[in-house]
């Protein structure tokens, strides 16, 4: 070991977490509810997960297997680096597994894999209120929720079906949480929406630039908002994952030319890897070593 | 009042990772509300703080939150040791308190004159930390509480020995007031369990 001085584990000091473990509490008192926090600069910019970051380094403890993902990735730049960035200040074992991660920071998705109770999903959320771009002031969204004035809400996906005749709206879709507060499920695609119901884990939601901590407990009512005549609908999709075959799962399309070649592959990385190494193979899938050899 | 060294002895031998597990103790219990969970702690409290009062002090209360503390404790040198411990002021108004601590058999009259948070901030409340008896996951002595509501799947049975007479009313009233109200935590000796201001209480 160095004799050079580190960091307090988890990188933040004691006074921030206590500060972010009391929001924490009171988010998980008040699902769905902002709990405004005193955000720290964090070494990484705003954008980069700040808000996720800050509430995993309140949360985390040494016995933690952390696993990190960006768009259901474990090995993109944002999920990697954040990976090392908690691997460097609290020296915590990490996964790419979501089945044995006790804590799954992400951006924008959720695994494939059913949440088991016990594990924690912590969201990067770039815009914590869901009224905001319908009311640019905070005052007014803020009373907004005190009222539970959410007609606006109502008026905006009226206005989708409207213009294109279904609610074009396809991620960060609004949600309302135990039959109160109307939540930004982050920039998940509403594929996702209907995992948040119910869940098993805990979903803890942190907003670094915005200052904002809200929370989903486990086994809590999470609705997509919607109309009798225009139910909620998730996206679907024709093809199967290219490399895995799955069906019903979100598929990211890649496209491989400029001769219109694409090709459609799981976005959730460990759950197509999982499968393939189970022997399902998809039409794209390179051929194994051996078979080439 | 003088400090004495009761209120200097103690504290966390590893305030870093002690915090962090008791404090997850109280995420999953708040998530879990009626979870019974057991800490290890060795923070020394004065009587008549129980072990499970004393870490949650230490975890969450600093120079930020004053502490409210009932009549009993009040008299002890709990306050003395909170103060010194974590940089936590005392307060006598119920209102200003962001955490309040109460001793077994300290009976609650009312839960409203604590600080409820406003319709906007119904997060500026006061958590209470309220000392029983005894909490039980199964049927034996105390009083059976059907707790349901978030975090609950369907319901959940818990006993607790020594719960205030006035504590269903007192709950009740609080329920009421969602979002506004305050969150409870229940502490044995080395036992807690967290009531959030969701959880529904029927007997």
């Amino acid at each position: 070991m160095t004799e050079l001085a580190s960091y307090n584990f988890a990188y933040l000091d004691e006074q921030t977490k206590r500060m972010i473990r009391r929001a924490i509490l009171k988010a998980i008192a008040i699902p769905g509810y902002q709990v405004p926090f005193a955000s720290r600069e964090m070494p990484m910019p705003y954008g980069w997960g700040t808000g996720g970051v800050q509430v995993t380094a309140a949360i985390i403890g040494p016995e933690d297997v952390l696993k990190v993902i960006d768009q259901g990735a474990d090995d993109t730049t944002n999920a990697v680096s954040i990976r090392a960035f908690f691997q460097k200040v609290a020296d915590v074992a990490v996964t790419t597994h979501t089945a044995d991660a006790t804590i799954i920071q992400t951006r924008h998705r959720i695994p494939e894999r059913k949440l088991s109770e016990g594990q924690v999903l912590v969201y990067q959320v770039p815009i914590p209120e869901p009224l905001r771009f319908l009311e640019p002031r905070e005052t007014e969204t803020r009373k907004m929720h005190a009222l539970e004035e959410y007609g606006l809400m109502h008026v905006k996906l009226y206005e989708d079906i409207a213009r294109h005749g279904r609610i074009s709206t396809t991620y960060a879709y609004p949600v309302k949480v135990a039959g109160r507060y109307v939540m930004d499920p982050s920039p998940t695609p509403k594929f996702d929406n209907p995992k948040m119901h119910m869940s098993e884990a805990l979903q803890l939601f942190g907003a670094g630039r915005e200052k904002r901590i809200y929370a989903v407990p486990p086994h809590t009512d999470v609705v997509s908002l919607d109309f009798e005549d225009h139910p909620f609908e998730i996206q679907r999709f024709e093809q199967s994952c290219a490399l895995c075959a799955a069906h019903g799962v979100y598929l990211d399309e890649v496209v491989l030319d400029d001769k219109g070649g694409r090709m459609f592959v799981c976005s959730d990385t460990d759950n197509c890897e999982d499968r393939r190494e189970h022997g399902h193979s998809g039409e794209m899938l390179a051929p194994s070593k051996e078979a080439a050899e | 009042m003088t400090i004495t060294s009761d209120a200097l002895s103690g504290g966390f031998s590893e305030p870093v990772f002690q915090s962090q597990s008791v404090f997850r103790m109280l995420m999953d219990g708040m998530a879990r509300p009626g979870l019974i969970q057991r800490i290890v702690s060795d923070a020394g409290q004065p009587e008549p703080l129980g072990p499970a009062a004393g870490a949650i002090a230490l975890t969450l209360c600093d120079h930020e939150t004053p502490v409210f503390l009932s009549a009993g404790l009040a008299k002890s040198t709990v306050g003395a040791w909170i103060g010194f411990h974590t940089g936590a002021t005392l307060t006598r108004e119920k209102a200003e308190a962001r955490f309040a601590f109460l001793e077994a058999g300290a009976a609650p009259t009312s839960f409203g004159l604590f600080a409820l948070g406003s319709q906007e901030y119904p997060d500026r409340s006061t958590t209470l930390v309220l000392e029983v008896k005894a909490l039980h996951e199964e049927a034996g002595a105390g009083q059976k509480l059907t707790l349901s509501g978030p975090g609950i799947l369907q319901s959940r049975d818990i006993w607790v020995e020594g719960l205030p007479e006035s504590f269903h009313r007192l709950w009740i009233d609080n329920r009421a007031l969602f979002p506004r109200g305050i969150d409870v935590i229940l502490t044995a000796d080395t036992d807690l369990l967290c009531l959030p201001r969701t959880t529904r209480v029927g007997a």
